[in-house]
Order: C-alpha cells, then structure tokens, then sequence
C-alpha cells in the first residue's frame, strides 16, 4: 500500500521511503521533511479534479505533496492506538 | 571563517536556524527591533537578514537570520546559503560564533533532528524552544532541564510573538562565555548526514522523546477545523477566489486616493513653480525631471504597500502556502506553480510590486518565467492610452448586447492573459526544465494570528527597498528622458512644436522607418520615446506632439487622431500597448529582482518581438479589411 491511494482521514504509518528511479533525490528530501519509518500519516485532502496534488498529514507537520511524490511512500495499517 | 577567540563582542556573530515556519523571523524582529539591514547574499537573489541585538550590561551581538531549513543537505538556493553559512563556507561571510537552533515546541520531532546533525557537526549551538507557551497550552509539559540534559546542550524558552517573550535567550546570550566555544570537535566523518543518519537522528530523537514523555500526537484542532473550510475541494477555491478578488480591488481602489494625492501634489507643485520661477533650462530641469522623476517614484507606493500588507499578511498567517495548494493545478497546466499566481494577479494593478512579490516563489526557474510574463498582464498605465484610442476609434454602440468599447477593452486584457499563457506553454515545452515535474513538496504551517511588529516590519524593507534600488534608477532615466526630450531647444520661429527638434525627436523620427510597417506615423513614434518613463505618459507626449498644451490633453487629441490616424493605426497602436516593454521601470524592477541584467534584457527583446509582430499581423489585416 503506498500513501497515493490510502483512504482519506485513515492512519496509517509509514512502513518505508522508496527511491524514485527518475529523480533520486525525492525519496532523501521526503525522508527529510519527515516521513520516516514509524510516522503516522494521513491524507486529508486531495484537490478536485484530478486528485493531485494532495495534503497529507505527517506526525505534527503539514505537507502538500504531488501523487508522484506521495507514490514512493509506502505504508501499513497502524497497528498500534495512538 | 575567522572566529577568534577573544574577539570583541560587537563582532561577535550569532546566527539564528531553524526549520521553515518555526518562528525564527518572529523571535529574530523581536531580539533586534527595528535594528535590521536588509540586503542580498552576493550573486544570489537570497534575502540576507542582519542585526544588532542589545543586550543586558551594554553587550552587543550581530546576529542574522538564516533561511528555514529542513536538514543539511540543501534542495533550494536558500538553503544552501544556510549550509553553507554556518559551515563558514561563504566567501566574505564571517562563519557564525554560535548557532542558535530555533525549535518549534509543537513539533519537536523534526526541530530536534536538526539540532542533532548541527551538533554532529560541531557547530557550537544552544537551543531556543519556541512557541513554548502554545506547547503548553496544549498540555505538552517539555521540562527544559531533562531535554537540556538529553541534548547535552543549553536549552532556553522562548515566545516571539510576545513581548519579553525572547528574555530567556537573552540571558543565555549575555552570560554565554564566547572564548571557550570554538572548541567543540566534530563527531563524525560523515557531516552533512547520509539517508542513514537521517533515520539514526530519526530513532535517537524517538527515544529522547520517549524517555521525556513526548512522544504522544497532540492535533492542533483550530488548524483542522480551518483546513476541513479553506481546503476543501470544492469551497476552497471558491473563499480564495473572494480573497483575490478582495485583494485585487483593494489594491486598485485603495491606492486610487493616494495616487491622485500625490499627482494633485506633483502638479501643484510644478505650476507653482512654473509660476514663480524665471523661465530657464535648470526651471525645466526641476520641474519637468526631478520634480516629475520623484512623483513617478513615489507613485508606486500607495500599491506596493497595499499588496504587500496582504502577502504579508497571509504568509504570517499560513494561508499563503494553502492559496498555492489550490492554485497548483491551474498555474500546473503553464508548466508554472501555485505561486505564481499572486504575484500575475498582483501585476494588473502594477508589474513592480508583482515582479518584487515573486520572492515567494521557491522555485528559481518558475520564478523567472512569472516575472517574464508578468509585463503581460494588463497594469493600470496602459488605461489612459487604451481609453484615449478606443475613445476615438470604436464607435459607441452595443454589438450582441455588449457595448463594443466595453468589449474592445475586456479583449486587450484577455489577449494580455492569452498571450502570458502561451508564452509558459512555450517554455514548458521547449525546456527540459519545463517539462520535469517539479517537487511540490510544500509545507502548510499551523495557522498562527500575524503580529503587527512581524508586517510593520515587513513592509518597512519592501519600502526601503523599492526606494533604494529601484527609485534612484527610474529618477535618473526620468532627468535622461527630459533631457532628451528638451535638447537642443527649437530654433526661432520654429513651425513645429519644440520636441520635434530634441534629441526625441530626432530619435522619434529615426525610429518612424522601424515603424513604418506596423503603421506608426512620426508623431506616434516621437510619443513613444518619452512613453518609456511611464505608459500613461505616451497620452501628454502625444498631446506636445501634436502641440496641445492644458489639463485636458485626452479630450482635445480625440478629434485629432480620429481625423488624422486610420483605424489600422490605432488598432496596430493598441495591439503594440498589449505587449510592448514600454516601461522602464518594470525593467529596473526586473534587473533588481534577478540580480543582472540578462533577464530584463530578455524580457525586452522577447516583448519587442512580439509587440512587433502582433502590431504587423494586426495592422495588415486592417488594411486588407479597408481600414488603412
């Protein structure tokens, strides 16, 4: 499951960051801004019409994404309550 | 590079990091008051904020303001300077004695890994913990001591949106013994932080978070409940499209009074003078060049003060990065962002406030094609000489329901907007750039009530920058276009009016063969030398052309042209307004805001080009039409 298709308002937590093979610095910059292994996130919203880009929601910061970048997150269910 | 141990503490340099959006700028107007010199990193278009913080015991230290950052390892030409600053690798910056890390108490996850790769690197570095009194309220109890502790590092609180908010540091800063910081060794070979450190800081500020009792999510509920409004799909846009319609008649109504002041005052001025003065060249000089130089300087104020109280105001705020969001997709299909669109919308009232907003966009390439087409936007000068021809040419009668002059004038406009579009278009497909998806990537920040110390401030520099480095410019080619446009004096006796003998005239007449294909007469071509200083000033040039003196210069040349121009001419003249570069301030403004003079070159030569052309296409077509 990647962060690109995940519900709106569900948790979920990110399971890893993968590269994207055209643009290698993505996958460090998301890393970066914070989306690392263990972080709940959420999509809340995804601009009409097209879905793109999207706001998602990553531990206490709020981020406007593409869905190429929201793509290379991968993400499980959010096993424990929080 | 050169921190001595022992330096004086004037030269002492204290810089201030943080993540984008923590307070930093907040905490940074607060310790320095208005004591801020504004300028430019040499060679980059990157603001670079400085300033002398006072403290107890007559103690004064520099300090400057970094651009937000997110980790070391730049992605903009922002944060690069950032990088490099604090590593001391600037030529001719001095390398800061200590780092003051700025983190947002809301957020200590990603505030604190960038403390950690700081420290990593050796940098000497306390931590000030802003928006303390925010974490509080929301029931995080942060123990300073315990995260001191956990750090290894001075931690202090701070609230920068109140006053005295920003004592903590203060102390720290005036007992802080700067002889024994430059010795702190750096830790490890890898400095600048591979994807392994990151997810090493990653899992070392979870168990420091943890062990404080930290680690829990607490949402902030205002933000959430404005976002579910103001991001919502389908109301979103729709609030922000009332917000730039707001701001766009603010900008032109608003400023409509002051301007008239200020032009009632020129005028005033000028006649009382002219009246009182012996008739002589230095009269002239006064009047017609420093006296008019000045109030076209001056005239832009009113706008720029208003556009800018609003950007200001929503970037304080954090709706700006929202209004981007929901822009991002209309501005996309140009190969542009969402910010860009403020920046265009701006320039209808006026291209030197929108080219100077166009900071705001993050993107350097973006932020280049905006202030390229940002002259094709329709601003507020090229009003007086659209009415003036459509005045004379377009006869008043309604065409399917519609007055034609109205029509006419609401097609100069689109043709304006298609034509910046197209241009966009062109470049997203004729670049690679253009064509590669850019990272959005944007943050949108907690909102936050704006402080009036933070946009006093703010447009305070806006100010002093408009009037420093654009103003000089635009007042000295305002004295060059009177003196071109006064010498040599008509001989005795003279038939024609005196302009035509000038150097303007003599320029006018050269320039009458480059024109003669698009269908420019002589007088036309004279009128659009001294039009450079201002669009609108094309209006009184033509009326001295045309040897037209008094108040009403519009309305005794109506007859005029319409007797002695064909529609051919005026259409081609009107088609020429749509994309000319007849303004020299928008190409100061440019040349300012891109650091050289390459892109105002650019933007000349292209608006050239296809004002040329679409005055070519439209006067041919006229003439084949039968109206030559």
């Amino acid at each position: 499951m990647n962060l690109e298709t995940v519900p709106l308002g569900t948790m979920w937590r990110v399971k890893s960051v993968h590269e994207d093979p055209f643009d290698h610095e993505k996958g460090v910059h998301l890393e970066e801004i914070g989306f690392l292994e263990g972080e709940l996130v959420s999509v809340l919203v995804r601009a009409f019409p097209g879905d793109d880009p999207m706001v998602v929601r990553v531990g206490h910061s709020t981020f406007a994404l593409r869905r190429v970048e929201a793509r290379c997150v991968e993400v499980e269910p959010d096993y424990s309550s929080v | 590079m050169s921190s001595t141990p022992g330096a004086s503490s004037t030269d002492t340099l204290v810089a201030l990091v943080g993540n984008p959006n923590c307070g930093k700028t907040a905490l940074f107007n607060l310790l320095t008051g208005g004591q801020q010199k504004v300028a430019n990193y040499a060679g980059v278009t990157v603001e670079r904020k400085e300033g002398v913080v006072r403290l107890a015991g007559n103690k004064s230290l520099r300090i400057i303001d970094l651009p937000g950052i997110y980790s070391l390892r730049p992605r903009s030409q922002d944060e690069r300077i950032t990088c490099d600053i604090i590593q001391g690798r600037v030529w001719g910056e001095k390398k800061p004695d200590l780092v003051v890390c700025v983190v947002d108490a809301t957020n200590l996850r990603r505030g604190l890994r960038l403390v950690l790769t700081i420290k990593r690197m050796g940098i000497p570095c306390i931590v000030a913990l802003n928006m303390s009194d925010l974490a509080t309220q929301r029931g995080l109890n942060i123990s300073v001591d315990a995260l001191s502790q956990e750090l290894g590092l001075t931690v202090v609180q701070t609230v920068a949106i109140k006053a005295g908010g920003d004592g903590p540091l203060r102390t720290c800063l005036a007992q802080q013994s700067w002889e024994s910081l430059a010795s702190i060794p750096a830790s490890s070979a890898n400095q600048t932080g591979s994807n392994k450190q990151v997810e090493m800081d990653h899992v070392a500020v979870k168990q420091i978070l943890h062990r404080l009792n930290l680690d829990h999510l607490i949402p902030d509920h205002l933000t959430d409940r404005l976002d579910r409004l103001l991001l919502h799909p389908l109301l979103g846009p729709i609030i922000l499209a009332g917000v730039l319609f707001f701001i766009f008649q603010a900008v032109f109504s608003w400023a409509a009074l002051p301007m008239d002041l200020i032009e009632s005052a020129t005028s005033g001025l000028t006649t009382y003078l002219n009246s009182t003065l012996p008739a002589s060249w230095w009269r002239s000089l006064l009047t017609d060049g420093l006296i008019a130089g000045l109030g076209g300087v001056v005239m832009f104020l009113p706008q720029i003060l208003i556009l800018f109280f609003f950007i200001l105001f929503m970037e304080e705020s954090g709706y700006l990065p929202r209004a981007a969001f929901l822009m991002d997709r209309l501005m996309g299909s140009v190969g542009l962002s969402g910010r860009s669109f403020i920046p265009l919308l701006s320039s209808f009232a006026c291209a030197v406030p929108g080219i100077m907003s166009t900071r705001t966009i993050a993107n350097e390439r973006d932020r280049l094609i905006t202030i390229l087409i940002i002259p094709l936007m329709t601003c507020s000068a090229r009003l007086p000489v659209y009415a003036l021809l459509i005045g004379a040419f377009i006869p008043q009668r309604s065409v399917w329901g519609f007055e034609l002059q109205g029509l006419v004038l609401f097609g100069l406009y689109l043709t304006g907007i298609i034509g910046a579009m197209l241009v966009a278009l062109a470049m997203k497909v004729l670049t690679t750039t253009g064509r590669q998806t850019r990272p959005l990537m944007m943050e949108l920040p907690t909102y936050h009530r704006p402080t009036l110390l933070s946009i006093g401030l703010g447009l305070w520099q806006r100010i002093k920058i408009f009037i420093n480095r654009v103003g000089g410019i635009i007042l000295l080619l305002t004295i060059l276009l009177w003196f071109l446009a006064s010498y040599p004096s008509a001989p005795e006796g003279a038939a024609g009016s005196a302009i035509e003998y000038s150097y303007a005239g003599w320029l006018g007449r050269g320039l009458q063969y480059v024109f003669h294909p698009i269908g420019f007469n002589w007088q036309i071509s004279i009128a659009l030398v001294p039009g450079l200083a201002a669009r609108e000033v094309a209006v009184s040039a033509l009326g001295t052309v045309y040897a037209l003196s008094g108040d009403n210069t519009a309305t005794l040349l109506t007859p005029i042209l319409s007797s002695q121009w064909s529609l051919a001419t005026a259409l081609s003249l009107l088609a020429w307004y749509v994309f000319a570069p007849q303004c020299m301030s928008t190409l100061v403004a440019i040349k300012r805001e891109t650091g050289g003079w390459k892109a105002p070159l650019i933007a000349g030569g292209y608006l050239f080009a296809l004002a040329y052309l679409a005055s070519f296409i439209t006067y041919r077509t006229a003439v084949f039409l039968g109206w030559g």
